[in-house]
């Protein structure tokens, strides 16, 4: 939004004491309040009308239609995959980036963010020529469910990694000392201090992978494709556009719609518990609200 | 945890080895790929009419979105962080929204609203054309990249606090002078960090701009829509040299993100 300068004496600058160029008071308000309209809720209100154009009967019989069920089962049960896989090695890469020492450290700990900047059409492109059919290595597992397994992880693997790091950056490494001086093993001092304590930023990091995951297209397209056992949620909405069914693909929209937004309260909640539990700091709150879930490249 | 060089050992080869296969080796690919037959077809492939037009049309994308958001971001920040309203926790949650909903629910979303039928159909029957052209794309782009200097912008106002710009308003600036001189510089990295992150996203964003544009060839295609349609026809030579040129686009912003995070810090 526009600021507008000096033009506006804020109303509020005796309040706070400062004056900034005709921000806050109605007018900074309202242009926010427009600007969100038009870009984000008038085109998910839309949506959300299409769904119930035929009333509620309608939107439940396309949602149970067995082609949408059949790609909605399909997508939940693969991004739970992933994220048991990311929640996993997302750990040990945390790890290893805080609390280990080996040559190229650096270049590991930027590469990671790879999948945010990377388009995730040319992450579906080169995935494929990896793993399909004139894979060099001799792997080929394209157009399949391992497919879009592999696809979701590569697109989600930054949510666990840049959730836990900055909790084990921080950990207070004595409690690990005492244990260990008390005869705890790694396991034990695995289990009972350091998990523990990772717990907040790794149930958040899963949470934004998860949303990513359920809605991800791009990096699925080309790599899983379409055929009848691929078909995620995602592909299934754009069929459905392309085949004329505005409102199946509105309805299908609507599920995964009331998907994400859980799984978003979810991490705000998970964050709250944390500040509470004194287990996060800002740093860890400021990095997952960062994370951007949605589609493609950044 | 102290590990022992085993279990040390252990871990890097299942993290790393986990990162070569997924992420390392892919990037190697692309590479390998694009000059496996030299750097001609590639070449001629990215300077082809329709190679140009798209990458003409990403930039397009980012000189539109970018300044825009740019722009929201940095005063719906000031917003956020400096004047408390009970709007506040309302707008924060639809800022969030375009990183919770998927780029084809978004591109499904603007399909509705202006296409045949939807509430805003009546701009495209004045004759100003929205969907499979570029305005509909700019909106795509403009709705997935929002929240990015937005979320950047508002811890690193929290960080800096109101002190110098009250010192300044003392001396005598105005709302204007305190914020190009005083607020403005103390937040250019978050701010910048923002944009980089806004525009990669613009840059590569595909399922939002797949369904509102029509993907025309010359016409309605960005660069990762272009490596699409040349996949789809069988010239793998031009997706893989237009992909280059988006993973090298990729590249910089991870160059970018890590300068000015440590900017940032400094």
């Amino acid at each position: 939004m526009e600021a507008h300068p000096a033009n506006l004496p804020a109303p509020t600058a005796s309040r706070a004491g400062l004056r900034l160029p005709g921000i806050g008071t109605g007018v900074g308000n309202g242009m926010v309040v427009l600007y969100l309209s038009i870009i984000v809720l008038l085109p998910l209100a839309a949506v959300a009308s299409e769904a119930f154009t035929g009333g509620i009967g309608h939107f439940w019989e396309q949602v149970t239609s067995p082609l949408a069920v059949k790609s909605l089962k399909l997508t939940l049960v693969c991004s739970l995959i992933v994220v048991v896989i990311n929640g996993f090695f997302g750990t040990i890469l945390a790890w290893l980036l805080v609390r280990d020492r080996f040559p190229g450290k650096s270049i590991i700990n930027a590469v990671i963010d790879l999948p945010f900047a990377l388009p995730t059409i040319v992450a579906s492109l080169i995935l494929l020529t990896l793993y399909g059919a004139d894979s060099p290595l001799g792997i080929d597992f394209a157009f399949t469910r391992t497919a879009i397994v592999v696809a979701l992880c590569f697109v989600t693997l930054p949510f666990v990694v840049r959730a836990v790091q900055p909790l084990l950056l921080e950990m207070d490494r004595e409690m690990e000392a005492a244990a260990a001086s008390l005869g705890a093993g790694n396991f034990t001092i695995f289990r009972r201090i350091i998990f523990p304590n990772l717990l907040p930023g790794l149930a958040a990091g899963i949470a934004l992978a998860f949303a990513r995951a359920l809605g991800e297209f791009g990096s699925v397209l080309l790599f899983a494709g379409g055929n009848p056992d691929t078909t995620v949620s995602s592909v299934f909405i754009r069929n459905q556009v392309e085949s004329g069914n505005e409102i199946g693909a509105a309805a299908v929209s609507v599920v995964l719609l009331v998907a994400s937004l859980l799984l978003l309260a979810s991490v705000s909640l998970i964050q709250r518990w944390a500040i509470r539990h004194d287990r996060g700091s800002t740093d860890f709150v400021v990095a997952v609200e960062n994370k951007d879930v949605s589609g493609g490249g950044a | 945890m102290a590990a022992n060089p085993a279990s040390r050992w252990g871990l890097r080869v299942l993290g790393l080895g986990y990162l070569t296969m997924l992420l390392l080796i892919p990037l190697v690919m692309i590479f390998y790929k694009t000059f496996e037959e030299g750097i001609g077809p590639p070449l001629d492939a990215i300077t082809s009419p329709d190679g140009l037009h798209a990458l003409k049309l990403s930039v397009l994308m980012v000189a539109i979105a970018v300044p825009l958001n740019t722009i929201f971001g940095v005063g719906c920040a000031l917003l956020l962080v400096r004047h408390k309203s009970k709007l506040n926790p309302v707008i924060d949650a639809v800022i969030n929204l375009p990183f919770a909903v998927s780029p084809v629910v978004i591109g499904l979303s603007l399909y509705i609203l202006y296409g045949s039928g939807g509430w805003f159909a009546f701009i495209g029957e004045e004759g100003f054309k929205i969907l499979f052209a570029v305005p509909g794309m700019v909106l795509a782009s403009i709705f997935v990249s929002l929240p990015f200097v937005v979320r950047e912008t508002v811890p690193v106002l929290q960080e800096i606090g109101t002190d110098q710009e009250q010192a300044a308003s003392t001396l005598g600036a105005n709302g204007w002078q305190a914020f190009w001189k005083i607020t403005l510089p103390s937040i250019r990295w978050g701010v910048a960090y923002g944009v980089v992150l806004t525009t990669a996203r613009v840059l590569g964003e595909f399922g939002a701009v797949t369904i509102v544009s029509g993907s025309i060839n010359g016409q309605t295609q960005t660069l990762p829509l272009f490596v699409e349609k040349q996949y789809a026809n069988f010239n793998s030579t031009g997706a893989y040299g237009a992909s280059l040129v988006l993973a090298l686009l990729a590249l910089i912003t991870l160059f970018a993100m890590n300068l000015l995070k440590r900017k940032e810090d400094a």
